[in-house]
């Protein structure tokens, strides 16, 4: 058996059912192997597209991405989506090529250091110098990837070894994977639970702050069981939304910079919080010095590095959530709470205070999502970043885990749309839609080719404004309006664009269009691209400032507000 | 100021030293040295790796990357072994300037520091010594005198007194 060969037989042995990738010259002998395979490829335009498809499909399926390039630039190429990936924890394996072992280290064509490049960005990363190394690497690959905090693995793989023939050994491809110096802690120490527990008894306004862990470790179920047991309302992270239903009596939404009003609150109020698989980010803990500053903090995470980095915990549990969520509630499940009172204070907030715009005064994107969301609300929802990010996780109506896939650590523009396509190939009986921006769109459009060409309609709404809007929106707020080379207005058709690659494009730009645009939209089994002239200057509201403490929020004061008579607490006016 | 010696257990395998190292200068720490070399198991190896945090915060950072590199696959084994009562020691060569004049005066500070001469030419003369840290620092200062050429030093390995293992 040849190497190239091997790492096929690897990839099915762990069930790998489709790769994302771009051939080259380094990896001619494995994309020889994969011409007479049953392993489905799917062809990017470019290989950031691969590393996106793949972490995409990842966050929708659960399972390994697989992403593969040639090495020099197809290398260089993954390096953002590989970031990406390990910015937010998703398994992905990486395969790139490399000039044989003779010519490494000898600036040969196409030749770079890419284990190198990628060290601080994969969670491990592999250089085969010999094909009998493939069963063994493989099967670490995908083991490292998976358990624990999941992460991107790189493999990289010179071209003599892809056609070096040796003796295999299949049971190599099963045995189980012996790390000494990897063993993730997946059960929850006893005694911290018992502490954790007792500090929910003891608690009198709890809040859940839940994130991308809770879906990492399938927890969601355990989430939504705990906090009604206990009656603690929930707020999620970016990266947790559609952990904890949104149309849940007990749902917060989303905390932070761009979080609702009342989860913000909840957290500054509260007296205990209950952090599971969260990292405390700055986009959440804006002010780590004031955060939840009245709070016990229970820490659950299966990183034991994350305990301590942000906020010292007064109970650090590390482990699956999972796991340490169900033995909680095994442990309370005979006590009794009453939270009533601080629950109603929470509800007065939330109705007080809920998510607003002005529908009246123009084509608004938060409109345009609301509809989407009634039009489809089944659909997984992939985003770009920016504006249209947090609108996308303001309005759509997420009830269920990988519904949302979005770049949270890196911030990846670009992202949404290669996501999108990963995510349809992972759960192609579902409506994909990647929320994009004319920004963003343009950082990754030719992967329209890839999803015309590859049969995979996902629809794209481009929330367009003209304008780099987030950064936009940043200038008018912090930088007295200077908008340095955010006014992107162009002459890019992007309905043009769209059909060029063989796509629908649509144009919308009055309010009665958005309704039969995104009905035909849904109707069609085709790649759509709409173009939504949105209003120019919409902001993105809530908001709290870089480094301010989380309930000085920044509000809109063109649309009214009740003001709720038990919060003391003032938004700052601005516009 | 606080220097911390750091012990860690890693895989023989290519790449590990810049693994370990990657996790320092990412945090602009900067290393005062670092011996590696193979155990009794020629599988595993052993950094010894001695750091000064002086920044403010310098301290958790430190704690951050201690765990950061327990995360790597391919660290076995990390204690930062600064609070326990351990031997440390540190292999320095030194090539100084000697005249056959000098010669006795420089093997007078030798037999005191309980060094060796390994090489001696007609106008030089190579001190091996052997030592913890200030030993190493004093016998640096007394030969300072006659012309240090050139010093090539270990670095630091240290281990745990008593019976406890890493």
């Amino acid at each position: 058996m040849t190497g190239s060969e091997a790492i096929l037989k690897g990839l099915e042995v762990e069930g790998v059912e489709v790769v994302f990738g771009y051939p080259g010259g380094a990896v001619l002998p494995l994309y020889d192997a994969i011409y007479d395979s049953n392993l489905r490829h799917v062809l990017v335009r470019h290989e950031q597209g691969a590393a996106h498809a793949a972490d995409g499909y990842a966050r929708v399926t659960g399972r390994v991405g697989v992403c593969i390039a040639t090495s020099g630039p197809g290398a260089t190429n993954l390096v953002t989506g590989i970031a990406n990936a390990y910015m937010d924890s998703i398994p992905v394996v990486a395969i790139t090529g490399q000039v044989p072992t003779t010519a490494i280290g000898n600036d040969a064509f196409q030749e770079i250091n890419i284990t190198g490049i990628t060290l601080p960005i994969t969670k491990h990363s592999y250089l085969i110098k010999q094909a009998e190394e493939i069963p063994h690497v493989i099967r670490e690959a995908f083991y490292i990837a998976s358990t624990g905090r999941k992460g991107p693995v790189l493999i990289d793989l010179p071209k003599d070894v892809q056609v070096e023939a040796f003796d295999l050994d299949e049971r190599d491809f099963t045995r189980p994977v012996k790390l000494r110096g990897y063993k993730p802690t997946v059960k929850g120490h006893a005694l911290q639970i018992k502490k954790a527990a007792t500090l929910i008894e003891g608690a009198k306004k709890p809040v859940i702050y839940a994130g991308g862990g809770v879906i990492a470790s399938g927890a969601s179920k355990e989430l939504i069981e705990l906090a009604e047991l206990i009656g603690a309302p929930v707020t999620t992270t970016l990266m947790g939304i559609g952990a904890f239903p949104i149309n849940h009596l007990l749902s917060l939404g989303m905390v932070g910079m761009h979080g609702t009003k009342y989860a913000n609150y909840a957290i500054c109020d509260a007296d205990l919080i209950l952090a599971v698989g969260v990292r405390f980010d700055d986009r959440v803990a804006t002010d780590p010095s004031q955060f939840a500053k009245d709070a016990k903090v229970i820490h659950i995470d299966i990183d034991p590095a994350e305990i301590g980095k942000v906020i010292i915990p007064d109970v650090p549990i590390v482990g699956d959530a999972k796991n340490i969520l169900r033995a909680l509630i095994d442990r309370l499940i005979d006590s009794r709470f009453d939270y009533s009172e601080w629950f109603n204070v929470v509800r007065g907030w939330k109705e007080a205070y809920p998510l607003r715009y002005n529908p009246e005064d123009g084509l608004k994107p938060q409109y345009i999502i609301e509809k989407i969301n009634e039009l489809a609300p089944d659909a997984i929802i992939t985003t770009e970043v920016g504006q249209n990010q947090m609108w996308a996780a303001q309005y759509f109506k997420y009830s269920e885990p990988r519904t949302f896939i979005t770049s949270g650590g890196l911030g990846t523009m670009g992202y949404g749309l290669p996501a999108a396509i990963g995510a349809k190939v992972g759960a192609p009986d579902r409506t994909v839609i990647d929320i994009s921006g004319d920004g963003s769109f343009m950082m990754k459009c030719q992967e329209i080719a890839t999803a015309v060409e590859g049969n995979i309609p996902i629809k794209v709404m481009i929330l367009n404004n003209q304008y780099l809007g987030m950064v936009r929106q940043w200038q008018e707020l912090f930088y007295d309006r200077r908008y340095s080379f955010t006014d992107i207005h162009s002459r890019t058709d992007f309905v043009k664009l769209a059909e060029a690659f063989g796509a629908v494009g649509m144009r919308v730009t009055k309010l009665k269009e958005v309704v039969p645009a995104l009905k035909r939209a849904f109707e069609i089994d085709e790649v759509v691209v709409i173009d939504f002239r949105i209003e120019r200057e919409e902001n993105v509201y809530p908001m709290v400032q870089a480094g301010a403490p989380l309930d000085e929020i920044i509000e809109p004061k063109t649309v009214p507000e009740n003001v709720f008579p038990t919060c003391e607490k003032e938004a700052l006016e601005v516009e | 100021m606080v220097k911390h010696t750091l012990t860690v257990l890693v895989e023989n395998k290519a790449g590990v030293a810049a693994r370990v190292t990657g996790l320092f200068t990412r945090r602009g720490f900067n290393i005062d040295s670092i011996n590696a070399a193979i155990t009794d198991k020629p599988d595993i190896s052993r950094l010894t790796i001695v750091i000064t945090s002086e920044k403010e915060g310098g301290e958790r950072q430190l704690e951050q990357i201690t765990k950061q590199l327990n995360k790597l696959i391919d660290v076995i084994k990390i204690s930062d072994i600064t609070a326990y009562d351990s031997i440390e020691r540190e292999l320095v060569l030194i090539k100084v300037d000697a005249t056959p004049e000098q010669r006795t005066e420089i093997l007078q500070i030798v037999e005191i520091f309980r060094a060796r001469i390994v090489d001696l030419a007609a106008g030089s003369m190579i001190i091996e010594v052997t030592g913890a840290e200030d030993k190493i620092a004093a016998i640096l200062t007394m030969l300072a005198d006659f012309g240090i050429k050139e010093v090539a030093r270990t670095g630091k390995v240290a281990m745990i007194r008593g019976a406890k293992t890493l």
